[in-house]
């Protein structure tokens, strides 16, 4: 590969076929992204109660939509995109077979086509079809099949895609078996490695357990041992979507900067700590769970912590990369080389301001992985105000950013509007500053998450940091704020692709300042790694499942089975709330707009 | 591999912020006693709660001197008993379970907190102070109804609680 043929070719005048690809998952993505903004926008000014367009029933039709969109959809399309954009660029060779990228791609969209339309089916009441259990989808609620299935084909195609970058490595390996891994290759594989272990838990959860459950050819299932799969799967795949984010900081940030990377071995090691660090942590979702004991517990928090130390470490390597490149380029004094920095592209902003609220983003997680304050803040808007800031900001707005960037070297179209992109990413900053803050404060008010109408009949949430109202307010401006940013990138988006396609668009990426001959060979050794990341998994996880299966049984205590899409439903219901007075049977009755 | 003096530096700071916020756990564990909520409790059919001692009939009962137990139900879409009324100044041992779906069961404005899983009990103590009335809430989504499933705790003067006869309805 020579510098100089890289500097004036992009990736899709290399791999036109690869880029397509990405392309296809980067719309698959921003399709999402815009259903979820749009149902991010009626939820936030349906539970402010600024406006209500809906009944409150489906508000939870709406909260499913969004959660899943966003984070499953929108997130890993993106991920799979980005991931094959960076495998063929640092390996410099096409994929194996095409045809096998674009099944993967193929399954992928046909299972999130099939969960959304399971979804979607909840808003119309003649289909008698709907899936209201949230991104979480606790049992005993339950689905209609078709959501667990749809589910299940999405994640067999994020294997097949992980399988078609490691035989892509695998290919590479035997023409260069001296060579260090590239970085980005390295992540990649990291990153997938990890992902595998996670997914694996989910995948039984839904195979095993809750897909043949929504089926009815089992009775029932034990609604902790579900859960705890389901948080196996449910931490690590916060690091899923944060690595593509890591990626672009690591890889595409001090390029943008002026500079290069400053240490290409800490990044590996920051990559091996993920693998080793994600999964073992998944019972600190559990907490306040019944019928887990609290050594697990204190195990899990215990790794919790741990996997702080891969972040920090990230703060440390991004900005002194982006302060090598300002110094580079005529930067000096203490804070003084921030000026020397190119804040006026959207990219580069948008991925500042990104990792800023992620450094929020990581105290707010500190108290939440804080086994005793937590309780404070468990289940409380406290816990959405803080993913809101890691995947809603310091992932999701990398990504945008990053498409400023990227979006040229796939397609040799220059970006539209560079003044709409810069606007559009500070305006996500102060409205995600404005929600994401007030959420925090309504959380330790005590107001719940996952609510239509959080406020209540029988009492008034104490005072604090201005109250409840004046909280709502900043939560409705926020969401508006963000809805908007997200209207303006796909806009500029779309725009952009109808630009002609020009020449000269190349950037190609320097290597970093301590490069990988800097570092240890064992960093490399993935089936080292996998090793120990699979004892840690079984020290962390064996005892509590095994525990969890003695108490309930496999197939639970004797717990009953709540279709949320049955029409039956509201007979359930009702016949559950027949013995008990009053006000309850008016609310079981006609579910929402009675009690108030 | 090298490592720059300042990267080095942050390494060792980031160790310490680590271990000190295990250790505030670990403190707040043996010091002050803080317990989370476990597995004190066996299973429950949660089919059958309707013929469990304790839940057949959601009550607060005194167990000790100044000691008290609140067993409580959560359903679709509710709490039992409701209002729970406990006595000020006193140790209250909550345990609540499920007949249905997970549900959550919090005092707003409080560390009261816990996941509510059907088919087990959550046991969580509690000191109350002051004669105060607060909220409840189910802060885990339980179906379609979950955002008008709400309860109360009073917390009564010693002879408002004992004029009720120690039970809660």
């Amino acid at each position: 590969m020579s510098t100089a043929l890289e500097s004036e070719r992009t990736f899709v005048d290399k791999f036109p076929d690869e880029a397509r690809v990405v392309r296809a998952a980067f719309l698959s993505s921003f399709f999402a992204l815009f259903l979820g903004a749009v149902f991010g926008i009626i939820q936030t000014l349906h539970r402010t109660d600024v406006a209500r367009i809906i009944p409150s029933t489906d508000y939870y039709t709406v909260l499913t939509a969004h959660g899943v969109f966003m984070v499953i959809s929108f997130t890993i399309f993106f991920l799979v995109g980005l991931f094959t954009w960076a495998l063929t660029r640092s390996l410099d060779r096409p994929l194996l077979n095409i045809k096998i990228t674009w099944t993967w791609y193929g399954l992928m969209a046909t299972g999130m086509t099939l969960t959304g339309i399971s979804i979607l089916a909840g808003f119309v009441d003649s289909i008698d079809m709907s899936a209201d259990v949230l991104y979480t989808f606790y049992a005993p609620l339950q689905a209609h099949p078709l959501f667990y299935a749809g589910l299940a084909v999405f994640i067999v195609g994020t294997w097949i895609a992980g399988a078609d970058w490691f035989r892509t490595f695998l290919a590479w390996r035997r023409d260069h078996p001296d060579e260090r891994i590239p970085l980005q290759t390295f992540m990649v594989l990291t990153t997938m490695t990890m992902w595998y272990i996670a997914s694996s838990a989910v995948a039984a959860s839904v195979l095993l357990f809750l897909l043949p459950w929504s089926l009815g050819f089992i009775e029932q299932v034990n609604p902790t041992l579900t859960r705890t799969l389901f948080w196996f799967f449910g931490h690590p795949v916060v690091y899923f979507w944060l690595m593509p984010a890591y990626m672009l900081w690591y890889t595409v940030l001090p390029k943008i900067a002026g500079g290069r990377l400053f240490s290409d071995p800490l990044a590996r090691v920051v990559f091996v700590l993920f693998v080793l660090l994600s999964t073992p942590v998944g019972i600190h979702h559990q907490y306040l769970d019944p019928g887990i004991a609290e050594g697990f517990k204190f195990i899990s928090m215990t790794n919790t912590m741990f996997l702080l130390l891969p972040s920090l470490l990230t703060a440390f390597t991004v900005v002194a990369s982006v302060e090598y490149g300002a110094r580079k380029n005529g930067g000096s004094g203490l804070l003084g080389w921030l000026t020397n920095l190119p804040w006026r592209k959207p990219e580069f902003t948008g991925m500042m301001l990104a990792g800023l609220m992620f450094a929020a983003g990581g105290f707010s997680g500190m108290v939440n992985a804080g086994m005793n304050i937590n309780y404070l803040i468990h289940n409380t808007l406290w816990v959405p105000g803080h993913f809101h800031l890691t995947v809603g900001t310091a992932v999701a707005l990398t990504m945008m950013a990053g498409i400023y960037w990227l979006w040229p070297q796939i397609s040799n179209k220059p970006i539209y509007s560079s003044q709409i992109g810069l606007f559009q990413v500070v305006l996500w900053f102060i409205g995600m500053a404005l929600m994401s803050n007030a959420m925090h404060a309504q959380g330790l008010l005590g107001v719940p998450r996952r609510t239509a109408e959080p406020e209540y009949s029988g009492f008034d949430y104490p005072t604090m940091f201005g109250g409840f109202e004046e909280l709502n307010i900043q939560i409705a401006i926020g969401g508006t704020l963000l809805f908007v940013s997200t209207i303006l990138f796909l806009g500029n988006l779309a725009l952009t692709m109808g630009n002609p396609k020009v020449s000269g668009l190349a950037e190609p990426l320097p290597s970093p300042v301590s490069g990988a001959e800097d570092a240890p060979k064992v960093l490399d050794n993935l089936r080292l790694w996998v090793s120990i990341a699979l004892v840690l998994v079984v020290l962390a996880y064996a005892l509590p499942i095994a525990a969890i299966i003695q108490r309930g049984g496999l197939l639970g205590p004797g717990v009953g089975t709540y279709p949320v899409w049955l029409a039956p439903l509201l007979d359930a219901l009702a016949d559950a709330a027949a013995p008990l007075v009053g006000a309850v049977t008016d609310a079981s009755g006609s579910l929402a707009e009675v009690v108030r | 591999m090298h490592i720059h003096a300042y990267e080095k530096l942050w390494l060792a700071l980031s160790i310490v912020l680590i271990l000190a916020l295990i250790g505030t756990v670990t403190y707040g564990a043996v010091g002050p006693g803080v317990a989370m909520v476990a597995d004190s409790q066996s299973t429950i059919d949660a089919g059958g709660i309707d013929e469990d001692e304790r839940f057949s009939e959601p009550r607060v009962e005194q167990v000790g001197e100044n000691e008290y137990e609140a067993y409580v139900v959560a359903y679709q879409f509710g709490f039992e008993p409701t209002p729970i009324v406990v006595p000020a100044n006193s140790t209250v041992t909550l345990q609540v379970t499920s007949r249905d779906v997970i549900h959550g069961f919090e005092v707003a404005g409080t560390s009261a907190n816990t996941m509510v899983v059907p088919g087990e009990v959550s046991e969580i103590t509690v000191e109350t102070d002051e004669p105060t009335e607060y909220g409840i809430v189910c802060n885990e989504y339980c179906g379609a109804g979950h955002h008008v499933m709400e309860g109360k705790l009073h917390v009564v003067s010693q002879s408002e609680f004992e004029n009720r006869g120690g039970d809660s309805e």
